[in-house]
């Protein structure tokens, strides 16, 4: 049972720069067939393409080995080539170069909910997914009620989907993809949305399925969900493996990269899709070595940097902060509030935050009424590296670190009575 | 949660496992008809969606099926018909045209279907694989269903004027096999087009109003140059809106040379289709 479920020999990627910006127009062909000469001229082997067409290598030069009932994870920052791997082995891509193997039915759950139509009812969609994914109809039929019940819409499985909330939509799309049992199962992030008490749901029958004898591969962002879940661990960085090995190992080398402040990539890969996105985040005041580092205790000043590519009437701004069992700590959002185009900074003044020493992460929405226009777990994490005051232990530190005085001082006896009376 | 919470079933290992090998596509092929086999029930699905969703939040419904055609017929019957004295095979105008309209309608709407497909579902593209001809394969069978609740219309309005369709009829299919690869062909091309160069999208709706003008729909093909036919017949709807006509009425001569030059025709935009949407299907997911 130890054969190669999966094997890739020196896979690559290569994307043209501004391939996936935008689509081409005709126009577009023309003008730079035009222009080609004169660009040869201009380019004159500066970039070494010919033609003077830049291209990137999203990936390059990736070899692992996957036996049968492994779970890997894919740890690395953003743009690090995890997801452009991950559509590869699911076949949503090819590669330029290199080649895989795999062995075994696979399923790829880069999205949940792929395929909804909100037209179409519960019932509808949850066969319409399944199929997408790879379900057949009398795998669904079975799985069709443990479905509904996981995703708790049962009273409304025959209306339409899009007179669901948005929470309902995700739970469904949730169950579906959480019923999904193919013998390889390539996963992307999936699991960093929802309520945070469906997602630990969630991630509870991911565990089941893990421990199940599945093949898995599993991006995260969360250490702590790669460290639940995974036994090795594939360490991303600019396209190719950095590290691989165990995930104790693998992990520990991350986060203290991390730490140590090799966080280069504090901008965000631009998405052409989106209205606005957020772009960076950083403490203003107090100023560390790192501005991603709280390092005093006090008041604080946070800004979160907005690129709105068109003007958004309606605004709602949300802002979470969680901890590293991704618990919400603080959580606040505002209304209605016009946002024109162009670069904003969102600034918070806190008086304090007074958490324990460790990583947090923050996330930012923002919606445009009721549409979500973007929402992000902040890169990098933020890391509080202020003095602890909390207990030793940590079991017993809790959350807040909360400084504290303390005083011994004997008590007059007329007064201990009076409290005993 | 506890109850909710349910034991995932053991793996069922099959003798045969399957081995997907990744690589660069190199070479050139047309089409992977077992794989397609695999993907049977998610072509039924997609056809299933298209169905449910197109006359979701109308007030009409599918009856829009039907008055498409409907309201064409009497256009045409009034301008083209009575106005003009178009020759009509001694068949009456609406007659006449409805049985032309019947295919093309449903060549118009599944050709500019299956060209939007897949760029309608670039999010599932993007995001899951399948061959991705199952798309336009979906687009162009779910249009028969309007096909079909058109012909409705048809059974009383051939009672109406005395017609008794002949033995000729049984060759029926074989036009709407005609036809429904020809919507194929012609989406196939211009949905991977689509996918790289947005222009198709306003390119489309000249090419229906030309080909329109290029098929016998208003006036009967005999109106072309005998010697011409069979060029004519490389319209491969000129073969299809012939045949629909004979076989559906009796009327007419059976179209022996047109059917032959269209066959043809669209044996060779569907190859042609095959193969250029194949290369393009491994970065469809990176340009779209």
């Amino acid at each position: 049972m130890s054969q190669a479920a999966i094997h890739t020999d020196s896979l690559g990627k290569r994307y043209r720069i501004g391939q996936r910006a935008r689509y081409l127009t005709l126009r577009d062909r023309l003008t730079y067939a035009a222009k080609a000469p004169l660009r040869w001229v201009h380019a004159n082997g500066s970039n070494g393409s010919p033609g003077g067409t830049r291209h990137i290598w999203a990936l390059r030069n990736v070899s692992f080995d996957l036996r049968e009932g492994e779970v890997l994870g894919l740890i690395g920052r953003n743009g690090a080539g995890k997801s452009t791997l991950l559509k590869i082995l699911s076949r949503v891509t090819q590669p330029t170069e290199g080649t895989a193997e795999i062995r075994g039915r696979v399923g790829s759950l880069l999205e949940v909910g792929t395929g909804f139509h909100p037209e179409l009812t519960g019932r509808e969609n949850t066969y319409l997914n399944g199929a997408i994914l790879g379900m057949g109809k009398r795998e669904i039929d079975r799985k069709f009620e443990e479905i509904v019940a996981f995703a708790e819409v049962a009273d409304f499985i025959d209306t339409p989907l899009k007179h669901y909330s948005s929470g309902m939509q995700m739970r469904l799309a949730f169950a579906v993809a959480a019923h999904f049992e193919p013998q390889i199962l390539l996963v992307d992030e999936v699991l960093a949305v929802g309520d945070l008490a469906f997602q630990k749901k969630c991630l509870g029958k991911m565990g089941e399925v893990a421990h199940a004898g599945r093949t898995i591969v599993f991006v995260s962002h969360q250490m702590n969900q790669i460290r639940r879940l995974c036994e090795k661990v594939i360490w991303m960085d600019g396209g190719t493996i950095r590290q691989a090995g165990q995930t104790a190992e693998v992990v520990g080398a991350y986060e203290s990269a991390i730490l140590s402040g090799e966080a280069s990539n504090r901008v965000r890969r631009d998405s052409p899709q989106a209205k606005a996105q957020f772009l960076r985040w950083e403490i203003v005041e107090p100023r560390a070595a790192q501005p991603n580092v709280l390092d005093k205790p006090g008041p604080l000043v946070l800004r979160f940097l907005v690129d709105a590519k068109s003007p958004i009437r309606r605004a709602h701004h949300g802002i979470g902060l969680y901890d590293a069992d991704r618990r919400l700590l603080w959580g606040t959002a505002l209304k209605q509030f016009h946002l024109d185009a162009g670069v904003h900074q969102f600034v918070y003044h806190l008086p304090d935050l007074p958490v324990k020493p460790g990583a947090y992460c923050w996330r930012v929405t923002l919606w445009d009424e009721e549409d979500l226009v973007d929402s992000w777990e902040c890169v990098p994490d933020l890391l509080v590296a202020t003095k602890p005051v909390t207990h030793w232990l940590d079991e017993w530190a809790g959350i807040l670190n909360i400084p504290s005085r303390f005083e011994v001082s004997p008590l007059e006896p007329e007064h201990v009575e009076q409290k005993q009376g | 949660m506890a109850a909710t919470q349910t034991q995932v079933a053991p793996l069922r290992y099959t003798h045969e496992v399957p081995v997907v090998r990744i690589a660069a596509r190199r070479g050139w092929t047309a089409l992977d008809l077992g794989e397609l086999l695999a993907y049977r029930e998610l072509l039924y699905f997609f056809v299933w969606r298209d169905i449910k969703v197109r006359y979701k939040q109308t007030v009409l419904g599918a009856a829009w099926a039907v008055l498409q055609p409907l309201m064409t017929m009497l256009v045409f019957s009034l301008f083209f018909g009575m106005l003009a004295k178009i020759p009509s095979q001694g068949l009456p105008y609406p007659v006449f045209y409805y049985c032309a309209l019947l295919p093309w309608t449903y060549f118009a709407t599944a050709m500019q279907g299956a060209t939007n497909i897949v760029v309608e579902q670039q999010r599932v593209i993007t995001k899951v694989y399948f061959p991705r001809v199952v798309l336009p394969i979906a687009s162009v069978l779910s249009g028969l269903v309007d096909l079909a609740i058109a012909f409705v219309v048809f059974m009383p309005m051939l009672a109406y004027y005395h017609i008794v369709p002949t033995a000729a009829v049984i060759w029926l299919p074989v036009f709407m096999l005609l036809a429904v690869l020809t919507a194929l062909g012609v989406g196939l091309w211009l949905s991977a087009l689509n996918a790289l160069y947005r222009d198709v999208r306003f390119v489309v709706p000249f090419l229906v109003q030309y080909w329109l003008f290029g098929s016998p729909l208003a006036y009967p093909s005999s109106l072309v140059p005998a010697k011409w036919r069979w060029l004519y017949g490389l319209n491969p709807m000129a073969g299809v809106i012939e045949g629909f006509r004979w076989a559906l009425t009796g009327h007419g001569e059976p179209p022996g040379m047109l059917l032959a030059a269209s066959s043809a025709a669209v044996v060779l935009l569907v190859l042609s289709g095959l193969v250029y949407y194949h290369a393009m299907e491994g970065t469809i997911a990176d340009v779209v």
